[in-house]
């Protein structure tokens, strides 16, 4: 009987440093400027309605970001963004899975700016490709804010840029990543 | 009880394991989606002549010119109806997500004309959701020709004329879109008197799209009154939608010459039947006047 005691004890307490092992925020900002050196015109977005999942036990993280809220100075190019891109119809999310493999030096008890490495797997317009970053942790009165700055090849997520267009949409994009993250009560 | 024990480590640290592929997304995505409006059922406001369902996004004009060509049936002698041309100049403003406004003047007549076209109820997905986008349009018309009869005591209300305009569209999927517009027209006077001054119609327009840039359109009035044999006609437009960057053309045949509501609805005096129909095209080139908040 006391075994089973001390191992519901055990198991109890385990769960509950689970429980405020995570980090989460519903309003990360991802922006992205894919604008060619000679373009008149920005070709750049910010989505204000990222969602991250950070475990910070286990290092592993999750963004999840809606394609229809990327907000373009031009209407019209939101409406392209949208229809003719990323096709947001068809391909309503983009995603990434990855995991900090530095996650060991992070203390996400103690105040601090914390580098990491952050590999996993990007998903946009249905193709996933691996992807590897570095970015900072910084841990301020109980919350984490994750940056990051990375650049995406767009051909490689199978996005054709017309012919007519080359010269105002560049063959790579520059993404940055901002999220301020809550702990996450279960 | 030993064995119990060890039995409850092993599968405690395989729920651990389980643990870390998790996806933790799910943690705190929502269930119940949000309300989110349908977009882009047509490619521009307008289907071909007609009101299409769809708006200009706030902060945006459009600056469209418009031209139809001449009777394709005469032949080389004007070149399939390329010599002639008549046109309309038309600037359209985005207000809201469901509001815009717009002017126009057209050759034919030398007509002005002048809309809003305003949309209570959009078709949306998620909570609240509508199946069909509801938009009103009206419109006014003047034209500005010299009296044709000059020493007549002529009043400046026999230049204008009105449109009421009920728009009940729906894109079914990426690729279709329909709509039905059931019109009035009132011209305070006509041309000729055997024609009313309040015409019914009712409109069908529909997209087909065949790839991410091009789409096929169509564009009907049926009239219930008004119509006189061999003297005017239903309406009918067919063409091609083809986006390109900043532009959409939007090329296609048709019978009528005007190009605002009261024009192509009450004085299409040509036929399909004979072959009498244009060539046309529209350019519509969206200028972003009021830039869209965007700051990380």
């Amino acid at each position: 009987m006391k075994t089973i005691l001390l191992l519901l004890c055990i198991t109890l307490s385990a769960a509950a440093v689970t429980a405020q092992s995570k980090y989460y925020t519903k309003s990360g900002k991802i922006y992205f400027d894919a604008t060619s050196p000679k373009s008149p015109e920005n070709v750049n977005a910010v989505n204000k309605s990222v969602i991250c999942v950070l475990d910070s036990k286990t290092g592993n993280l999750q963004f999840s970001v809606l394609m229809k809220g990327f907000e373009f100075e031009r209407a019209l190019m939101q409406e392209h963004f949208n229809e003719n891109y990323v096709e947001s119809n068809k391909f309503p999310k983009g995603e990434f899975k990855g995991v900090i493999s530095n996650n060991g030096a992070v203390n996400y008890a103690k105040d601090g700016v914390y580098p990491v490495k952050v590999s996993g797997k990007l998903t946009i317009h249905g193709e996933t490709k691996a992807i590897e970053t570095n970015g900072t942790l910084t841990v301020k009165n109980g919350k984490v804010t994750a940056t990051a700055e990375f650049v995406v090849t767009i051909a490689d997520y199978k996005i054709t840029v017309p012919q007519l267009v080359a010269d105002k949409v560049a063959k790579t994009a520059t993404i940055k990543v901002d999220c301020m993250l809550d702990v996450l009560k279960q | 009880m030993r064995m119990f024990f060890l039995l409850s480590m092993l599968l405690y640290s395989i729920a651990g394991a389980a643990q870390e592929t998790e996806d933790l997304l799910k943690l705190v995505e929502k269930e119940k989606p949000k309300k989110e409006y349908v977009k882009y059922a047509f490619k521009s406001p307008r289907v071909i002549n007609g009101h299409s369902m769809e708006f200009l996004a706030p902060g945006t004009m459009d600056f469209r010119i418009l031209h139809r060509f001449g009777q394709v049936n005469e032949g080389f002698k004007n070149f399939f109806g390329l010599d002639q041309a008549s046109m309309r100049m038309g600037f359209d403003f985005g207000l809201y997500r469901n509001l815009m406004v717009g002017v126009g003047r057209s050759t034919f007549r030398k007509e002005l004309d002048a809309f809003a076209k305003y949309a209570p109820i959009m078709q949306s997905t998620g909570t609240k959701n509508s199946p069909v986008t509801v938009a009103l349009a009206a419109g006014i018309t003047m034209h500005t020709e010299p009296w044709a009869d000059p020493s007549a005591n002529n009043h400046f209300s026999s230049r204008l004329g009105y449109y009421y305009q009920v728009i009940v569209g729906r894109k079914f999927s990426e690729a279709l879109s329909l709509q039905l517009t059931p019109t009035m027209v009132h011209t305070n006077l006509v041309p000729v008197s055997t024609q009313p001054n309040d015409v019914f119609a009712m409109g069908l327009g529909g997209r087909v799209k065949i790839t991410n840039r091009i789409a096929l359109t169509a564009d009907y009035y049926y009239l219930f009154n008004g119509r006189e044999k061999d003297f005017n006609y239903n309406p009918l437009s067919v063409g091609i939608d083809i986006e390109t960057g900043g532009h959409v053309f939007q090329l296609h045949f048709s019978n009528a010459t005007g190009m605002n509501e009261r024009a192509f609805i009450t004085e299409t005096y040509n036929t399909w039947g004979k072959g009498e129909i244009r060539f046309g095209f529209n350019l519509s080139r969206i200028f972003q006047i009021k830039k869209q908040k965007q700051s990380m």
